[in-house]
């Protein structure tokens, strides 16, 4: 192995001794200076984004288990931001846990473990590398939902968390080892060669499917959302929201666009459906919804739902407008998750109702709300409008106008939940409204960044033409 | 023709907002106003400016009025799929150009005085510029997506403005009703978007209304359900229009709409955004006329005549005198959509879409006096409702007579504005067909009666008693209508056929004298019955009865007068037209568009029995949903 291999790995090799770095640091901390370890982790984990963006060429290691190509490392340095930001956004409150509850690095070192396998999940060219990946990527997340242990409702959230993940992979493997009895490999290029269009392959893509579509949360795939999200700590249920949904979703489009494309007929109809019903149920649950995390919990999984109407499309066109919606949707929802977080921070409210009269008070706070809503509802001219409206180009030019339509109608729907929090801020009125505070900086810079990406964006061309690029990696 | 200083016309209101809307607490009431007046003034020179540019300067070529196009491409969506940003200058987006200064500066020099002392004062200020900036960029869009991105951004303002009384809890429903129902209108907005997208190859409306081009000219190519596609395209863009343009079945928001601050109804709800719509059809006139010979714009043009005396009937029985205005606005636009619908292309044949331009023009300047009038008679008694008011012309002179001139054009009575375009607008119909002709000049009759009702209602009549001495308002809201009136009195003498046509050459028009004279007859009969009932118990009505003596004996006993009035009235035109109708608005239309939200809701309400919270409940879904999802795709529905 040369050292031109290590560089293809570069991303995982930085995150591991970033992993190893801050285990060791907690041994020569003292234990009532602790909590500056969140310093040292936002540190190191911002170098380590600002690095990735260094460019990477097409390159694959271990005879195809592990690639990386431009939109590989594109799509991994979106999850990088993404985490960055949720890292600024949770340090106030982890700083708050390791002085109270006397904690560690744990937070970490399981979060960046969990990263680590989306890296490698969505890096893999076979299946072996991909369930480990998977793993990987789960595991940690369900220990990190039960991370208040002094809190019932976080560890009942890890043990839903577990029992729902340990099911769904158990389905999803025994999908891939009817793909493996049918084509006898499993590495990604061979199968693309060997498979067809069988009952056996059928059944084996569709309960692969079913473990991808547990993480994405489709329905009927998504009971476990709401609960875990309410009780697992609030950085927890953006991570699950946000880096953990997009890097399954990306891992799904790709497997779908390449190994499964001879099933093409199978998994389109699927889509279809199951679009349908995760959009109709995600948006009439998010409705009723008064506490705020639950009512991000549904959002998130009627957001889904538009974003199989990029799956669906199965072209350049769709795999590049499902990463750029992906993009944008990272921006958007830590931008909700993260007001929540500030206020629940400082107040420890939660529900909606709390929220009313909230602009008198923290006009800021408010504005960015709005602003997240605003663009995961898809209003112009912010970001969320030209992910949703690409999605559905996507869709219209491959002649689902009927899914186009309805997903047209839900975003009606879905307009009317997003306003009833922007209306309990902007326009009510309430008696013991959340009192005026201010945000520690990591905070605030956290919540700044997601505005910048909500504004910009949209706006922003170029950045559209870039994936559209990349998105010829895996199309030629 | 030099354009560089178009683009500042849009973005003075959008730095006004941000200057407002950020440094908010900082910056004392007084000062936001005048930023905010001067922000829109410099917009209002320079539209004036880009206009005399245009139409006298630059403009024409070879007797033809050129449209001038500046844009970059934005983003490249596939690769033959592209959107770009810029200006479209072309005779409208400058005729709409000076509408929205004109009358976004008169409302905000008249906010100076209306909103004074209110708590929210610069936020308010801050939300007017950022509708106009959002008006301004829906006039320049050089395409179909930039037409709606801006479309949505006046949506939101206008959101924004209606629930400004957060306080109270109707303004927050209707602001809220308004932005749904228009976002449902949106819908076929974006769908036809995506259908012109894709079977054009563009969004560029310059590309989209050429009519020796790729899409008018092979319109007939593809068809669905036995239409061509574009023409499904261009119904499903008109109701985004009819939305915004509140016409029937999508008008229930306007009426509500009424809970925002007057001049926000004067700004928004009167002049600009809910002529959107009528802006829209006539952005794409030559698609929709060519397109399957105008199949679509039948429609508009009986979307529209319907909406005319739909809401006419209605403003007949309303008691606040904001909604009677608002219904006669969803009336006005009716007329606007019923001009553009019966319209010809070439030359005198888009008799039509002139006569509607014409009418957006002239009626924004009326109806946002009667507006503005309204505000300041609101702002004197402090109701909204007709039974409050009365006998108002001795103690707001000003007010008096600058509501009667806008009544007085609204109705069509000569010289005032409406007058001509009103009469341009019946001529166009007269020649297309003859039955919608009827329907404009019952219309018309309605319109005058209504406005009149009110108008004697407010200031003639009983006098009511007031706690307090109602006064004239300040000058900041009397010169707004002061000019106001005068543009409705001059308005009607533009020579509007030589500058906004549907070919762009221009043609000579002429009043249709028999027409003309029909339609002012109709309208004076309107004024008069307006007189005879509702401008009772006033010293006028004895002069006059004495002087008309004889005539008045014949006529006689009040009493037995006003038994055929009330007879006629009360009995036949109120229980058995105006009421049903009404009724029918408030609960049929209104409760149509209920039912969805609510078993919407409803629906949501019974299936939350799914989520338990049991662990074993979802392995048992997620089981339940892999096992049919194999049997469906397995088997069923294996190809």
């Amino acid at each position: 192995m040369n050292i031109d291999s290590l560089l293809v790995m570069r991303q995982e090799i930085s995150l591991l001794a970033i992993i190893l770095l801050l285990l060791v640091a907690e041994i020569f901390m003292a234990k009532n200076k602790k909590h500056s370890i969140v310093h040292l982790a936002i540190f190191l984990f911002g170098v380590h984004t600002l690095v990735g963006f260094l460019p990477l060429t097409e390159n694959s290691l271990f005879g195809g288990m592990f690639r990386t190509n431009g939109l590989i490392h594109f799509f991994k340095n979106v999850l990088n931001i993404g985490v960055l930001i949720l890292l600024l956004q949770s340090a106030d409150w982890l700083q708050e846990k390791i002085v109270s509850q006397n904690k560690g690095t744990e937070f970490f070192v399981l979060l960046f473990s969990s990263l680590l396998g989306m890296y490698f999940m969505i890096s893999s060219g076979d299946f072996l590398m991909f369930y480990l990946g998977l793993e990987l990527s789960t595991l940690p997340v369900a220990a990190l939902a039960a991370y208040e242990t002094a809190n019932r409702k976080s560890s009942e959230a890890g043990i839903k968390l577990i029992l729902s993940s340990a099911l769904a992979s158990g389905v999803s493997l025994f999908g891939i080892s009817m793909l493996y009895a049918t084509s006898g490999s499993i590495y990604f290029a061979d199968v693309i060669e060997l498979i067809t269009a069988t009952q056996l392959t059928s059944l084996g893509a569709i309960l692969f499917f079913a473990g991808l579509a547990f993480k994405i949360s489709l329905v009927p795939f998504h009971f476990w959302t709401a609960d875990v999200y309410q009780g697992a700590p609030i950085s927890i249920a953006s991570y699950l929201s946000v880096i953990s949904k997009g890097a399954a979703v990306f891992i799904l489009m790709i497997l779908l666009f390449t190994v499964l494309k001879p099933l093409i007929h199978v998994w389109e109809n699927m889509i279809y459906v199951v679009a349908v019903a995760t959009m109709f149920i995600g948006n009439l649950f998010a409705l009723r919804q008064q506490n705020m995390k639950r009512f991000l919990a549904f959002s998130s999984i009627a957001q889904a739902g538009f974003i199989l109407l990029g799956l669906i499309a199965g072209t350049q066109l769709g795999m590049a407008t499902v990463v750029y919606f992906v993009l944008i949707y990272v921006f958007s929802n830590l931008a909700a998750f993260g007001v929540v977080q500030a206020i629940s921070l400082q107040t420890g409210k939660e529900h909606i109702k709390d929220y009313e009269g909230l602009y008198r008070t923290n006009p800021n706070l408010s504005l960015v709300m709005m602003l997240a809503l605003f663009s995961l509802a898809g209003i112009p001219p912010v970001a969320g409008f030209f992910g949703k409206f690409f999605l559905f180009t996507a869709a219209a030019s491959e002649g689902y106008y009927f899914l186009v339509f309805l997903a047209v109608v839900n975003v009606t729907i879905s307009l009317y939940y997003y306003l009833l929090v922007v209306r309990a801020m902007f326009l009510r009125k309430s008696d013991t409204p959340i009192p005026f505070f201010k945000n520690k900086i990591y905070m605030r810079i956290g919540l700044i960044i997601t505005v910048i990406g909500i504004l910009i964006l949209g706006l922003y061309s170029p950045l559209y033409d870039h994936i559209y690029e990349l998105s010829g990696n895996f199309n030629r | 023709m030099n354009l560089g200083y178009i683009l500042l016309i849009p973005l003075i209101p959008l730095v006004v907002f941000l200057l407002l809307g950020i440094f908010n607490q900082r910056i004392k009431p007084a000062i936001s106003g005048y930023i905010g007046v001067f922000g829109l003034l410099v917009s209002t020179i320079l539209s004036c400016y880009a206009a005399y540019q245009y139409f006298f300067v630059h403009g024409k070529v070879n007797g033809v009025y050129q449209t001038f196009v500046e844009k970059t491409v934005w983003m490249n969506f596939s690769d033959t799929l592209h959107i770009d940003m810029g200006i479209f200058i072309d005779p409208i987006s400058v005729m709409m150009l000076v509408v929205v200064s004109t009358v976004s500066l008169m409302v905000h020099i008249y906010s100076r005085g209306y909103m004074k002392g209110d708590d929210g004062y610069t936020k308010f200020f801050a939300f007017l510029s950022l509708f106009s900036f959002s008006m301004y960029g829906l006039v320049l869009a050089t395409n179909l997506f930039q037409i709606y991105i801006f479309w949505e951004l006046v949506g939101v303002s206008s959101y924004l403005l209606i629930g400004y009384y957060y306080t109270k809890e109707s303004a927050v429903a209707a602001a809220k009703k308004a932005f749904i129902v228009t976002r449902f209108a949106d819908l076929g907005f974006l769908i036809g978007i995506l259908i012109m997208g894709y079977y054009t190859g563009t969004y560029d409306f310059e590309t989209l209304n050429d009519p020796e081009g790729n899409a008018i000219l092979n319109w007939a190519s593809t068809s669905f359900m036995g239409l061509s596609v574009l023409t499904w395209g261009l119904i499903l863009i008109f109701i985004g229009g009819a939305g915004k343009s509140a016409m029937f079945p999508l008008h229930i928001w306007l009426p509500d709409a009424m809970e925002g601050p007057t001049p926000v109804s004067a700004l928004i709800h009167a002049a600009t955004m809910v002529v959107a719509g009528v802006f829209l059809v006539a952005r794409l006139f030559p698609m929709y006329y060519f397109i399957e010979d105008g199949f679509a714009l039948n429609i508009v043009a009986f979307v529209g005549a319907f909406s005319a005396l739909f809401a006419a009937i209605i403003a007949i029985t309303q008691t606040d005198i904001k909604r009677v205005l608002a219904f006669s606005t969803m009336s006005q636009l009716g007329y606007m959509m019923l001009a553009l619908g019966v319209s010809g292309y070439d030359g005198h044949e888009g008799l039509g879409y002139m006569a509607s331009m014409f009418h957006l023009f002239t009626h924004a300047m009326f109806k946002a006096l009667l507006f503005l009038g309204a505000g300041s008679v609101i702002h004197a008694v402090h109701s909204n409702y007709l039974k409050d008011m009365g006998g108002l012309r001795k103690y707001m002179p000003i007010t008096n007579i600058t509501f009667l001139i806008a009544a007085l054009a609204i109705s069509g009575v000569p010289p005032f504005a409406g007058f001509f375009s009103k009469d341009e607008i019946l001529v166009a119909v007269y020649e297309h067909n003859k039955l919608l002709y009827f329907v404009g000049v019952f219309v018309a009759g309605l319109t005058a009666f209504y406005m009149f009702r009110i108008y004697f209602g407010i200031f003639w009549g009983k006098e009511t008693k007031y706690e307090h001495k109602p006064h004239e308002s300040p000058i900041s809201m009397t010169f707004p209508l002061l000019f106001l009136a005068l543009m409705s009195i001059l308005g009607g003498f533009i020579p509007f056929s030589d500058f906004v046509t549907a070919d762009k050459a221009g043609f000579e028009a002429h009043l249709n004298y028999p027409l003309a004279a029909v339609a002012v007859v109709v309208g004076l009969i309107g004024i008069v019955l307006a007189w005879v009932f509702y401008k009772k118990e006033s010293d006028l009505a004895d002069r006059l009865a004495n002087f008309f003596g004889p005539l008045y004996q014949w006529t006689s006993d009040k009493f037995y007068f006003d038994a055929i009035y009330l007879f006629i009235t009360k009995k036949i035109l109120f229980k058995r037209v105006a009421a049903p109708i009404a009724w029918f608005d408030r609960n049929i239309v209104d409760g149509t568009m209920n039912l969805i939200g609510n078993s919407t809701v409803k629906t949501s309400e019974k299936i939350k029995g799914m989520q338990s919270g049991k662990v074993q409940d979802y392995a048992f879904a997620f089981m339940a949903g892999v096992v049919i999802l194999a049997i469906v795709f397995v088997y069923l529905w294996a190809e």
